[in-house]
């Protein structure tokens, strides 16, 4: 029943006949719209960052605490899995179910190295008695980047839930719009992370 | 043991106020009566297949304007205490601390929880007819919107008698909202409140933009569009740039309070003034946006009820989307008094006072509109013309309040707080109710009584006035807002007596509202026409109520105010345009994660309101698996075959 429900619905897409024929062009426009919302969010976050970084109350800038070499590897990581996430769209559209769940495998495995790196970044700062509560610039830095962190991990989650759909369905119009989605949402997140490389951490040890 | 629960139950449960006592009696025994009917009548299961998990458009509207007319009651209630106690400034009738709660729960139920969802409940109801669509564009997540915004209340509303209310006012100003100067779980209920019913809104408008951009019926360019949709259009962008700001603002709240950052703390290097800039930058827009689609519904029934084309259809346009842009930019007028600058608070008064002149063209275009028009004076009508003079005088002493030397003198007295509720009750409830009832026919098949609406209309018109008038001259005498108790050689008592005495008024008009819904039930005047105010735009042109599908097929669009067009061809004798052939109709399925995802949102915003991770890492997992089993989920849509199509329109045109 699934199934056949399925297949009408792919004719119609094809014979466009009932008003729903754009329904995944629909979504692609909706997630756009929603990335415009999410860019509001992170300039809030990032004004915030901006008001609060020299309230260091006493404690530690952000020249003393960042390690540059860490955050240079991130962004390398990062960077690397959006071009990989690029080849995994290049992979659907050369119609090679086998080199998109590929190459998506691979930006899940570089996103959780750069998680991985960042938790890893959190973990000695707040061993060495930096935390979110000990000033205002750290909590704005905690908040900022941990944002952005939290929105790579929920897109490893997505793309990994991607991958096994993928393994299931194979490429049909649906997988190939959530294809185009999550990419679309990878890119975002290494644009933001520019900025949070920028504003953050280069302004920070300048 | 025992004394272990007893302390427990003592801090956990609000206790010591008669009032609280009722409402605990109240609430259980709604509850058992509520269970009891749909046990006996058999009623869950029907509640559950074409409610609780219905994604049709129309039935989230009901369901949206359901909610908010109640959280009306609940939101009237509190302020007839205040205004009881304000009657009464001896009488302790209200101790200063719950006054405190009473305002504060107030203005965020009668904002967040009954004018937003009385909106978005029009918006469901007449948006997807007017442009000739089927459904919204994300029916699934229409459903998911409605249902965090009712855990979102639900959670907000429990703190009554759970734990305690918040009592920092409805924006909570650090650092009155920080754990120092709110140490209880009141503002964490607050927080939690209203960033989950938040997000539902953040949807809300995506959910619309899209479909008001992709969604129209072919021929329906952009100048053909109706009023009121527009008026939505523009509002849902104003909620897409503001309410990710509210996200932020309650977010770096929750870590002050629960982690012990120092975003807005008094120390730490906290800036408390950081907050005030953000919730405005949210809390103005918010005006905006829900007042926006009060001028489409104005604009709809202004030109219904004179029977002519809206007056100066591309002006209004232009104003509303520069509104809905420039009121970005006014936040700031908010705080005139906070020491911004001279620099800045003159840029401010400036951009506030220029955001008045769309508004002004507005009001000429509706007088115009009538302006030799065959007018009917119906309910709705009667709103929508009551509407103006008082919006006209809220407008002005707005104004007034926009001048920033002004303020320093206006500012925190009762001459604000009658400005804010003439335009909101003015503008955005009489809007409503005038939207209200101009779609209910179409809603439910059924037109409300119109004697009982027009007492109703002139007894809340009368205790309007009774109620707010005396408010600004009290004000001017210098009584602030937020005080519960005054002393007699004040002078403030007779005022406050006699605006307490419209405040009300404005219940028993609310009373006769609830007895002209009960009343129409039982004796309904049936609308067989589908069409019973001789309306002009597409949802006018279908059955009421509107069938699942909306359209038995695509209308096509030549005109602007097309139904109207259509029905003066027939009239001039013209053949009525060609009906294309009935296709299979292709909808989406019902689905019950929305209600369970936010049932674990609920269990997310409750368990981090009283510190319980236990409740509120279940609730988190829950809310990932549901987001996983949607993804997952190929199966959801289904098509109408033509024949049922055929028996359903017939048995329509039956009835007609
Ligand atoms: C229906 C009749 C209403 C009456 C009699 C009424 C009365 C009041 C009173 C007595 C206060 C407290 C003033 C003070 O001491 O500071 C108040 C505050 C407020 N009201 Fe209303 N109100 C009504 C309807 C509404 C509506 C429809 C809205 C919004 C849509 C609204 C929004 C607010 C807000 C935002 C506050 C400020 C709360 C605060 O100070 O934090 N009210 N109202
Ligand atoms: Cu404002």
């Amino acid at each position: 029943m699934a199934h056949a429900s399925h297949m009408h619905s792919n004719a119609a897409h094809e014979a466009g006949h009932d008003g729903h024929h754009d329904l995944e062009e629909l979504r692609k426009f909706g997630f756009w719209i929603f990335l415009i919302t999410d860019c509001i969010l992170f300039s809030a976050l990032f004004a915030t960052y901006l008001v609060l970084k020299d309230s260091t109350a006493g404690g530690p800038t952000g020249k003393e605490i960042f390690e540059m070499p860490g955050v240079i590897a991130e962004t390398f990581i990062l960077l690397t899995s959006s071009f990989t996430s690029g080849l995994a769209v290049l992979a659907m559209n050369a119609g090679s179910r086998k080199g998109l769940m590929g190459w998506l495998a691979v930006t899940v495995l570089l996103g959780a190295c750069f998680i991985g790196l960042e938790i890893t970044e959190f973990v000695k700062l707040v061993e060495e008695g930096h935390n979110i509560s000990s000033s205002a610039f750290l909590s704005a830095f905690f908040t900022l980047v941990g944002t952005h962190g939290l929105h790579v991990t929920l897109g490893l989650f997505w793309i990994t839930a991607l991958i096994i759909q993928l393994s299931r369905h194979g490429i049909t119009p649906v997988t190939q719009r959530k294809v185009h989605i999550t990419s679309l949402y990878w890119h975002f997140l290494d644009a933001v992370w520019i900025f949070v490389f920028t504003i953050v951490y280069l302004m920070g040890v300048m | 043991m025992l004394d272990k629960i007893k302390e427990f139950a003592s801090w956990f449960f609000v206790t010591g106020d008669p009032l609280i006592y009722g409402a605990d009696i109240a609430i259980a025994l709604t509850t058992a009566a509520i269970i009891f009917v749909l046990t006996y009548f058999k009623k869950w299961k029907w509640l559950w297949r074409e409610w609780l998990t219905t994604v049709d458009h129309k039935r989230v509207g009901i369901m949206y304007i359901i909610a908010s007319l109640l959280m009306l009651f609940r939101g009237g209630v509190d302020a007839l205490l205040m205004r009881t106690q304000l009657a009464f400034p001896d009488m302790q009738f209200l101790s200063p601390e719950h006054y405190n709660q009473v305002f504060t729960t107030h203005g965020v139920i009668m904002i967040l929880f009954m004018a937003m969802p009385l909106m978005f409940g029009l918006f469901n109801i007449a948006v997807p007819l007017q442009i000739g669509a089927r459904d919204v564009a994300f029916p699934f997540l229409n459903s998911l919107s409605f249902w965090l915004f009712f855990m979102g209340a639900m959670l907000f509303n429990m703190s009554f008698v759970i734990g305690g209310s918040a009592d920092a006012g409805w924006l909570s100003y650090p650092p009155l909202s920080e754990m120092t100067g709110s140490p209880g779980v009141g503002q964490d209920f607050y927080i939690w409140g209203i960033q989950i019913s938040g997000i539902g809104s953040l949807m809300t408008g995506i959910n619309f933009i899209v479909t008001i951009v992709k969604m129209r019926a072919p021929g329906m360019t952009w100048s053909k569009i109706p009023m009121f949709t527009w008026s939505v259009l523009s509002s849902c962008i104003t909620i897409i740039i503001a309410f990710p700001v509210l996200t932020v603002t309650l977010a770096l709240l929750f870590l002050d309070r629960y982690l012990g950052a120092h975003f807005f703390t008094m120390d730490g290097g906290g800036n408390a003034m950081m907050y005030v800039n953000l919730i405005w930058m949210w809390g103005h827009p918010e005006v905006y946006i829900v007042v926006l689609p009060a001028f489409g519904i104005y604009s709809e029934i202004v030109s219904t009820f004179s029977k002519k084309r809206l007056f100066g259809y591309g002006s209004m346009v232009f104003a509303m989307m520069s509104i809905s842009l420039m009121s970005y930019f006014t936040w700031l007028h908010h705080f005139f008094t906070m020491g911004s600058g001279a620099n800045v608070n003159t840029f401010f008064a400036i951009t506030t006072m220029i955001i008045a002149i769309p508004t002004g063209v507005k009001i000429f275009n509706w007088l115009f509109t009538m302006y030799r028009g065959r007018l009917t004076f119906s309910t709705p009508m009667l709103w929508s013309i009551a509407f103006i003079p008082c919006f006209v005088v809220g407008g002005m002493t707005g104004v007034m309040l926009s001048v920033a030397p002004a303020d320093f003198q206006f500012h925190n007295s009762y001459f604000l707080i009658a400005h804010f509720h003439q335009v909101l009750i003015g503008g955005v409830a009489f809007g409503y109710f005038a939207g209200l009832y101009y779609w209910w026919p179409k809603m439910f098949g059924f037109k409300l009584n119109e004697t009982l609406g027009k007492w109703a209309f002139w007894i809340w018109n009368i205790g309007f006035y009774v109620c707010f008038m005396p408010q600004y001259f009290v004000g001017l005498d210098g009584m602030t807002r937020r005080v519960s108790t005054y002393s007699w050689d004040t002078g403030w008592w007779g005022l406050n007596f006699t605006s307490t005495i419209g405040g009300f008024l404005m219940g028993i008009g609310f009373l006769f509202q609830v007895w002209q819904i009960a009343h129409s039930i039982k004796f309904m005047e049936k609308d067989t026409t589908g069409d019973p105010w001789n309306g002009r735009t597409l949802e006018w042109s279908i059955p009421s109520p509107a069938p699942l599908y909306n359209f038995a097929t695509t209308p096509q669009v030549t005109e602007r105010d097309d139904w109207w067009e259509e029905k003066e061809r027939i009239a001039a004798g013209k053949a009525p345009k060609p009906q294309p052939v009935l296709e299979p109709i292709h909808m989406p399925k019902n689905s019950a994660i929305p209600f369970i995802q936010s049932v674990c949102w609920f269990a997310v915003g409750f368990g981090l309101v009283f510190h319980w991770l236990w409740i509120a890492i279940p609730g988190l997992l829950g809310v990932g698996i549901t987001m996983l089993a949607h993804s997952f989920n190929y199966d959801t849509d289904y098509y109408i075959p033509v024949d049922e199509i055929i028996r359903t329109e017939e048995a329509a045109r039956r009835s007609v």
